[in-house]
């Protein structure tokens, strides 16, 4: 079983770390200027000039797809930070001092759970301020529950082992015992919720801006070429199956990384 | 019967609150929704005038007490932009979001169940290896991109349907249900691969209890075992996944429709909240949550029903 765990998990790390490596890469540079239109490449087909082709301003593809993808990631990365920052504070302190606040957070939180995500964040969407950074905040907001319940549970677990009884005898005060001490015992669960949450932050990118919701023009983004790409679906196909084909292989490296911590690989 | 009478309890109480939140979040978006209504005829007078024939004055509960009253009893308000009742706006949506959602739904149960069983009977065969890696790979896969790939596939290369062309159930059910296969194709093969995953797993925990070596030992084979004794428990956390699933299956139609261009809820949600007119997108995101508060109060009933040993309370 562990053999198997260890299998999935570096599927995970070399497909994450392949397409990191590319994004990496392509912010510094690709092989065209992503927004250079070119009228003689005008739907050129795949070849060793245009990788993927170009679209119908003759701009490059994959160039396109790089800095898209690096765009989606920066946004799924902002977001599970914005989350999980929010969550771990709102986690441990619930999960450290209990009471009634704990209790009715707790319900809270459950109850926010139970609702699909995406439905979450059209409402948010709807009622934050316009402007570039509001899908990350909508989305951050939208993962804090997960975080702090996690966070909370693991807190609440560890709060009757020895190491913390004993660090409180030593007259170590709250806060250092929750952040110091417990914190870095939290990590390993935690970090397969990371991982999950940065599957579910791409996939909700990638929804929200293909409804036109998300990310807006100028501004690259995976959902938006492939709404962008479904107009041009019978003259390049390509364009957007290599579209879908970059969000799936984020989503999937992930999935599997989180699955190979010891996730079950969706939430 | 205690547990259920209390269940509806919590059940009224959640709708309620629900409802009461989702009108509280429309009502802090900033921006007046007067001048949108008014455009170029806006002057200060007409707006205040207005902005009394709509009751925006007044409290906030009050005005969601009768916002409440008005959605229960059918009467939900005026539409910003298309100037009619948000009823006759909805007209229509809801049947083809439900009927989307009930296909999936059936598709879903019909195939992940054989599946996650076929695949737990013969686990670590060549059939098991081949379905755990499908199964991951196909979780992965957002619906909307399948929607795509079917568009093109079958819509453009094959021409089994005309992308775009939706067939409402008055002309033709069999026509309409033709059309929405695909959509619902596309919604259920990641919770296909998703269902049959746990289905997988949670028979092959089962198959590692006390009870199932007694079953062995009375000289049941492989399937004997499964079959007679594991899969009613094993079934268990499936059959509460599915009975909420639903809610997620609604969720994935909201873009699928999109894909598609089905007019259904989904579709109206988001076209109302790109134009902002927010009663529409009140009362349909209260819809889909109160589809969605059921569904898990339905799901505890059930699960209840079939193990009466599980008491959430």
């Amino acid at each position: 079983m562990i053999d198997k765990k260890n299998k999935t998990f570096r599927a995970g790390l070399i497909i994450t770390g392949i397409m990191l490596l590319i994004i990496i890469i392509g912010a510094f540079w690709t092989p065209y200027d992503p927004n250079a239109m070119n009228g003689a490449a005008k739907w050129a087909k795949p070849s060793f000039e245009h990788l993927l082709g170009a679209d119908n301003f003759g701009r490059d593809i994959f160039s396109r797809l790089v800095e898209g993808a690096g765009a989606t990631f920066f946004i799924a990365a902002a977001s599970v930070a914005i989350g999980l920052v929010i969550g771990l504070v709102i986690g441990g302190l619930t999960g450290w001092f209990g009471g009634w606040i704990d209790e009715v957070l707790m319900r809270i939180i459950d109850s926010i759970t139970a609702f699909p995500s995406i439905l979450l964040a059209l409402v948010l969407i709807a009622i934050l301020p316009s402007g570039k950074y509001n899908i990350i905040l909508a989305l951050g907001l939208l993962f804090i529950p997960s975080f702090a319940r996690i966070v909370r549970m693991e807190v609440a677990k560890q709060k009757n082992l020895d190491y913390v009884r004993n660090a409180k005898l030593m007259g170590v005060s709250d806060m250092r015992i929750l952040f110091v001490h417990i914190l870095p015992n939290v990590v390993p669960v935690l970090l397969s919720t990371v991982a999950i949450g940065f599957n579910n932050a791409v996939l909700s990118e990638a929804s929200m801006s293909y409804l036109g919701v998300g990310v807006q023009p100028p501004d690259p983004s995976l959902g938006r070429m492939l709404s962008e790409a479904q107009n041009y679906l019978l003259s390049a196909p390509w364009y957007a199956l290599s579209v879908g084909i970059a969000i799936i292989l984020l989503i999937l490296g992930f999935g599997l990384l989180s699955e190979g911590l010891g996730g079950d690989g969706n939430a | 019967m205690r547990y259920v009478c209390k269940k509806t309890g919590i059940l009224i109480i959640t709708l309620i609150l629900v409802s009461l939140l989702a009108f509280l979040a429309f009502q802090v978006i900033p921006g007046d929704p007067t001048t949108k209504l008014l455009g170029t005829e806006y002057t200060p007078e007409r707006a205040e005038a207005l902005r009394e024939e709509l009751g925006l004055n007044r409290p906030v509960f009050v005005r969601y007490w009768e916002w409440l009253t008005g959605f229960v009893t059918g009467d939900m308000g005026m539409s910003y932009s298309y100037a009619m009742d948000v009823r006759d706006v909805l007209h229509g949506k809801v049947a083809v979001t439900a009927v989307l959602a009930i296909i999936s739904w059936i598709i879903v149960v019909g195939v992940s169940i054989p599946l996650g069983i076929a695949m737990a009977r013969y686990q670590s065969g060549r059939f098991d290896r081949v379905g755990v890696a499908m199964n991951q790979v196909f979780m992965a896969i957002p619906s909307f991109f399948l929607g795509i790939l079917f568009t093109y596939i079958f819509g453009l290369v094959l021409k089994w349907f005309t992308p775009g062309k939706f067939i409402p159930f008055s002309e033709s059910f069999w026509g309409c249900i033709g059309y929405m296969i695909f959509p619902a194709i596309a919604i259920s093969i990641p919770k296909i691969a998703k269902v049959a995953k746990l289905l997988r797993s949670s028979i092959l925990h089962e198959m590692g209890l006390d009870y199932v070596r007694t079953a062995y030992s009375h000289g049941n084979s492989r399937w004997m075992v499964i079959r007679i004794h594991v899969l009613r428990n094993a079934l268990l956390p499936v059959v509460t996944y599915l009975a909420m699933s639903l809610a997620d299956i609604v969720a994935s139609s909201i873009i699928v429709e999109q894909v598609f261009a089905l007019p259904g809820l989904g579709r109206l949600l988001v076209t109302s909240i790109s134009n902002r007119d927010f009663p529409v997108a009140l009362c349909i995101v209260v819809i889909i949550a109160f589809v969605v508060v059921f569904m898990n109060y339905l799901a505890d009933i059930v699960t209840q029903y079939i193990d009466p040993r599980v008491r959430l309370d």
